[in-house]
């Protein structure tokens, strides 16, 4: 029988990937945007397998919410991504490093 | 409960939306030839909004009178409080913002609408009353922050600025949401009262799970330490509006934020939070005094700055009662009138080709050269470090006095004494300014505009400020008791 707390391992695990994609990956920007989706993706993982435990409705209606800004976000971060990468020419990690202290 | 009434209660919200719509239109069709118009209505509509809101503070609403949609959005006294600083500073913001871009010829007209619509979600944040609502007032301040950030499209420091304040800050949005997701399953719902109430038998291991994991979250969007490394940066990096805009509205907006979770919905479990913000607090001030010692530039010192007074900001929280939010509010107050000041006059210092000293060595001798601005850099400086006479030492006096009467000693002690090494850098700039050699580098001659700000603010933060404190304690006071009314 698979319990609630199942759900919330596996959401946990990738929490925690989502997480160590951003500071261990040193290669580039686009693996931190999608560790980023990684991330949400745990969140809503989460909500809906709390709504179907709960019997309660909130959770679907919060990870739709979750959905829709995901995508938002994500639109914003390719365009700042852009504007850098015409700027420098480059989107390596190591690289976003001008400003120091 | 019905829609009219509720409505009726976002009524500013309302206002700036579709004032953000129609303006919208009208770059579309003008283009940025439209941006002055654009920019006097935005004020417009922002100032409006403030008054429109006013009513609530002075009235002290709160209850279950002022709460609209069914418990999402709280339209009391402490959101009143929140929105009209919000509002303002993103008017003022706007107000200086003109001067800055035309130089660089980045001047568009979708400045002041991004402006807009980040004050409508930060106006969000601070009344929100329930998971769902926060997160998407905060998504709304944020992703329209994150494209002002990178807003000089060829400055590299500003597409650098922007790229750093994405990634961090859609990693702080993940680690708050999974923080509401551990709440939500342990509590069962997404109402701050709810959740209140659902606690009140005890704290779940999850639950506490959720409150950390959120904690996290929110001391990311106030730049505390240990989440606070983006802020240096992205101070630095973005255009000295925008970094003003973030300063103050975002400031003030993620602080009440915290204020409504921490003390909303987590109200009665202080006992389980109460250890992080101490931590969270002194780190805070003792980082942000350590870290601006050796800046040169003088953003990147406004942001270590902000660090350390977020920290005496959060000793206010610690106290986790009426009279501490009281404290932290009147502190947010004289903080934001500080760092307006000490924005605008950084855009004021410009060399001969009206191009922004950042360099604080450039600054050497200001008192011969420009006895008027270094007066008001002085006045910034002494009143952020908390010296007696500037009414910035009341702000201090006001969240150290909470801890105290609430029997933290320990905490008020050593954040007085972190205070001293914050007062070693800003001495340092007024050293740097009244007593070093002239290197006479600022020679711009700034518009009516900026100096009106100037001294309205500078004002503010004079020792004239003490006659207003009658006044503003009586209104924190309502605000921080509509806080703890809410439920």
């Amino acid at each position: 029988m698979i319990g609630v707390e199942h759900y919330v391992v596996v959401s946990s695990i990738l929490f925690v990937l989502g997480v160590l994609g951003i500071f261990i990956n040193r290669k580039n920007i686009i693996v931190i945007l999608m560790s980023i989706e990684l991330i949400l993706l745990a969140v809503n993982i989460n909500l809906v397998a709390f709504s179907a435990f709960l019997h309660d409705l909130t959770g679907q209606i919060f990870a739709m919410f979750v959905l829709t800004v995901a995508a938002g976000e994500a639109a914003v971060g390719l365009a700042i991504l852009v504007i850098y990468f015409r700027g420098r020419g480059t989107i390596a990690v190591d690289d976003v490093n001008r400003m120091k202290g | 409960m019905d829609w009219s009434h509720s409505l009726r209660l976002i009524a500013p919200e309302e206002t700036l939306s579709i004032a953000g719509l129609i303006l919208l239109l009208i770059a579309a069709w003008g283009g940025d030839k439209a941006s002055r118009l654009i920019s006097i209505l935005a004020v417009t509509a922002l100032v409006g909004a403030a008054f429109l809101v006013a009513p609530a503070l002075c009235g002290g609403h709160m209850g279950p009178d002022y709460s609209a949609f069914f418990g999402q959005v709280h339209a009391d006294a402490f959101s009143a409080f929140g929105k009209i600083l919000i509002y303002l500073s993103a008017a003022a913001t706007l107000v200086v913002a003109p001067a800055f871009f035309e130089r660089l010829g980045a001047m568009r007209a979708e400045f002041p609408i991004l402006v807009i619509f980040a004050a409508v979600g930060s106006g969000m944040m601070v009344s929100a009353g329930d998971l769902l609502a926060l997160y998407i007032g905060l998504e709304m301040n944020s992703l329209a922050a994150y494209v002002l950030a990178a807003f000089v499209r060829t400055d590299g420091r500003s597409a650098e600025a922007g790229l750093k304040y994405f990634v961090l800050g859609a990693l702080a949005s993940g680690i708050l949401l999974f923080g509401m997701s551990l709440t939500y399953g342990f509590t069962g719902t997404t109402s701050f009262a709810g959740i209140n109430a659902a606690l009140s038998g005890g704290l779940s291991n999850g639950a506490l799970f959720g409150i950390v994991f959120m904690l996290a979250g929110l001391a990311f969007k106030i730049s505390a330490v240990p989440f606070h490394m983006w802020t240096p940066d992205v101070y630095e990096g973005a255009p000295t509006p925008v970094t003003k805009f973030f300063a103050t509205s975002g400031k003030v907006a993620a602080i009440g934020l915290t204020m409504r979770v921490m003390l909303d919905a987590f109200g009665d479990q202080s006992d389980a939070w109460r250890q992080i913000i101490v931590f969270v607090a002194l780190a805070s001030i003792v980082v942000g005094a350590l870290g601006a010692i050796g800046q040169k530039n003088i953003k990147r010192l406004m942001a270590y700055s902000s660090i350390n007074n977020v920290g005496f900001i959060l000793v206010g929280l610690a106290a986790a009662n009426p009279q501490g939010a009281s404290a932290m509010l009147f502190y947010l107050v004289i903080y934001v009138a500080m760092t307006v000041a000490g924005f605008v006059t950084v855009l004021m210092l410009r060399d001969e080709n009206g191009e922004n000293v950042e360099e604080i060595g450039q600054y050497a001798g200001l008192s011969r050269t420009r006895p008027g601005l270094a007066a008001a850099l002085a006045f910034v400086m002494f009143s952020l470090a908390g010296i007696p006479p500037m009414f910035g030492f009341w702000g201090k006096f006001l969240v150290f006095k909470a801890a105290v009467d609430a029997n933290m000693m320990p905490l008020a002690a050593i954040g007085f004494a972190a205070s001293v090494i914050g007062a070693f850098y800003y001495l340092k700039v007024v050293k740097v300014i009244y007593f070093d050699e002239p290197v006479d580098a600022i020679k711009w001659k700034s518009d009516v505009w900026h100096k009106a700000i100037l001294g309205v603010t500078c004002l503010f933060i004079s020792p004239l400020g003490y006659l207003l404190s009658g006044w503003l304690q009586g209104l924190t006071d309502t605000a921080a008791t509509a806080l703890f009314h809410t439920l």
